[in-house]
């Protein structure tokens, strides 16, 4: 089963919650694709076997064969290439690699080279792969770094994926939940919580995936615009993981509750049970 | 000599922009005819490259001289390629500025702003 | 116009929360919301639906004319992002489309087009006696951020006219949307967060504004959560020599005004207090230097 865990917002307990599937589920797969902010391998400490720098095309042109028709520099939307005198100059980092200007220049002057935009870690912590995708300052945009991370772990044997989403519900989320069989939001108790909430649901629906809830940061007889958001909508509940205290501080310190304590162990496994019932109905 | 300025509108005393690359219009001013012209900036609403944009405009122009109040770093690397001088123009009419960079006030721009990808100006 | 921009690196630090505090305790002339992917600063500034809306339009879309089409697929051979299934017809996915126009390019029937598309949605509040308010969302599965966030502010700077203030809520991360966030602000505001994620995540950030230039200050939300991060934050922003501007306590009463929709300035409570005396910091630190 591969489950994509995602929230609107940021800081909500979605690395938290990603990291304790995987520890709590038995033999598998986390993929952090939060590649902004890689968080999960501060968690699992992974003994970090083989790193893989990714990188994605830019056009280079050849002096003696571009005659200056700026063909490609009409073609380009994203106005990656300018030309001026007798050069052909590049801005590397506009680039989205779309392969149009190599393809349509009629002397073929243009190849294309690769440029690092990041790297991705793998290695092992107890039985959980742990693969991390970290984008490098200064990039404006990680959807290479998540491309690569969920085409090397298509691959994984592993009988459960867990991927670390990105916060947000643009086009790298969408990237990441496309090929997942069931999607975790997590929603943190406040207004903010339950607005972003609504917004993340509005994406898993459009793809069609089957999808639940965990409240996070829960407190007791306090009022939960997010579970009321839930009930309200319709929103199926697959768990609720109280605000505790010792909790907090384990998170907190990069600790893995599940490992640590058998009563958190329990209640992810729950979680995760909850998901597997709802996949195979 | 061939100015080219970017304004807010084609006709009449425009104000001068405050972006290069979204500008509508560039006021082109040849000197030698003493007759502007206004070229439509085709990459305005770009959501992308607008300065990069913009400065192949200036370059296929065949100006020789730019008069902005801003210009990023991208534009600028454009712009030198082709060997057209960025001056600081003062904010206000197009027509003031360009009075101004002929009777020598002006001074060249040296602060260019850094842009990026998806569209910061 | 001097601009204050509140960043985290990580989410949900109390970004949000700190920079409503500081909006209202400022009564700041101008403000935005550069959370384009999830804006919350207007639930708890208490703006409606009253706001003048204008469409966003991104990178345009590909669409397939199916009576033109000859199902040849060279088109979905050379998309780079997988963005055109060939089902019974060759279809675009708007979602994975990027725009760069190759497959019309290349299209030997003539039968794509290259049309406009929505990408968000610009908001400005401009008629209140509080000020400016300018946000924007984003409409879900679209890429092109920066540019949004760039228009925000340009909205706000645009309607503010000549206010010499101007506060600004970030997105998380340090991409494409923070680094056009940051671009033209006088000085970035970190929150952190005491946890090993936060700290790992505020050096990110910090790193990513250094880039760009503002000068930068730190302070930690929820410090006593854990006084041991919150230690190693402030010896490694003195190590850095960034300003370190101090701590704002667990509060479950900061949580509870939020959810009412008050900011930390209109309740009585330490976490308030905190933000208050950060913000007095702030002010000076920008005093000090000369304007943007």
């Amino acid at each position: 089963m591969k489950v994509a865990v995602l929230s609107g917002k940021g800081g909500t307990g979605k690395t938290m919650l990603s990291v304790n599937l995987a520890a709590a589920s038995g033999p598998s797969t986390y993929v952090d694709c939060d590649v902004e902010e890689p968080n999960g391998h501060l968690f699992f400490k992974p003994d970090e076997s083989s790193e893989e720098t990714v990188s994605v095309l830019v056009p280079r042109a050849d002096r003696n064969e571009c005659d200056g028709c700026m063909a490609c520099v009409r073609f380009c939307r994203y106005h990656a290439l300018a030309y001026s005198l007798d050069r052909l100059t590049v801005f590397d980092d506009m680039c989205h690699s779309c392969g149009g200007c190599a393809e349509i220049c009629p002397r073929k002057a243009i190849t294309e080279h690769p440029r690092e935009v990041g790297v991705v870690r793998t290695g092992r912590s107890g039985d959980v792969s742990v693969y991390t995708g970290t984008m490098n300052v200064g990039e404006a945009a990680g959807l290479p770094v998540i491309r690569r991370l969920l085409e090397m772990t298509a691959l994984s044997y592993d009988e459960n994926i867990f991927i670390d989403c990105p916060p947000g519900s643009s086009c790298s989320v969408m990237e990441c939940i496309k090929d997942a069989d069931f999607c975790v939001l997590v929603a943190e108790p406040t207004i903010f919580g339950a607005h972003n909430l609504e917004m993340v649901s509005e994406l898993v629906r459009v793809f069609g995936r089957p999808y639940g809830v965990v409240l996070n940061k829960v407190i007791e007889n306090e009022r939960d615009p997010s579970e009321e958001y839930c009930l309200d909508n319709g929103l199926p509940i697959l768990g609720r993981i109280p605000f505790d205290i010792g909790l907090g501080r384990i998170c907190s310190e990069a600790g893995i509750a599940s490992r640590e304590n058998v009563v958190f162990e329990r209640m992810f496994r729950e979680i995760y049970e909850k998901m597997t019932e709802m996949v195979s109905r | 000599m061939k100015i080219i300025v970017p304004v807010e509108g084609a006709s009449g005393i425009s104000e001068i922009s405050g972006s290069l690359g979204r500008a509508p219009y560039y006021l082109f001013y040849d000197t030698e005819v003493g007759v502007a012209t206004y070229l439509e900036n085709p990459v305005a609403d770009s959501p992308s490259g607008a300065g990069v944009g913009a400065a192949q405009t200036i370059t296929d122009a065949g100006a020789d001289v730019l008069l902005t109040l801003r210009c990023g770093d991208r534009a600028y690397e454009v712009l030198r390629e082709a060997g057209i001088k960025v001056f600081l123009a003062p904010s206000g009419d197009a027509g003031s500025g360009i009075e101004a960079y002929l009777q020598g006030r002006l001074s060249e721009l040296t602060d260019f702003h850094e842009g990026h990808h998806h569209g910061a100006v | 116009m001097k601009q204050l921009l509140i960043l985290s690196g990580k989410g949900g630090t109390g970004k949000t929360t700190v920079a409503s505090a500081m909006i209202r305790m400022s009564e700041a002339p101008a403000c935005a919301d550069c959370d384009v992917d999830a804006p919350n600063l207007h639930l708890v500034l208490g703006y409606g639906e009253d706001a003048e809306r204008k469409d966003y339009f991104g990178l345009p879309k590909a669409r397939i004319d199916k009576d033109l089409c000859t199902m040849c697929g060279i088109c979905s051979d050379k998309c780079r992002f997988g963005a055109i299934d060939m089902g019974d017809r060759a279809e675009v996915n708007p979602y994975a489309c990027e725009g760069c126009g190759l497959c019309k390019a290349m299209c030997p029937s003539d039968a794509i087009e290259m049309l406009p598309s929505v990408a968000g949605d610009l908001m400005l509040y401009s008629d209140t006696e509080r000020g400016i308010f300018s946000t924007a969302r984003l409409r879900m599965g679209n890429g092109t951020t920066g540019l949004l966030v760039t228009e925000v502010k340009k909205q706000m700077k645009k309607a503010a006219g000549n206010a010499p203030f101007a506060i600004i809520d970030g997105s998380p991360g340090i991409g494409c949307p923070v680094i056009a966030s940051i671009t033209g602000v006088h000085t970035v505001l970190v929150v952190a967060e005491p946890s090993l994620s936060g700290i790992s995540d505020m050096e990110r950030v910090l790193d990513t504004a250094d880039r760009l230039g503002p000068r930068t200050a730190v302070c930690v939300n929820r410090s006593d959560t854990n006084p041991a991060m919150t230690e190693r934050i402030r010896s490694l922003c003195s190590g850095r020599g960034v300003p370190y501007l101090g701590e704002i306590p667990y509060d479950p009463k900061a949580v509870d005004a939020v959810n009412r929709g008050l900011t930390l300035a209109d309740v009585e409570c330490p976490a308030g207090e905190a933000v208050r005396t950060i913000f007095g910091k702030i002010v000076k630190l920008m005093e000090g230097g000369e304007g943007v």
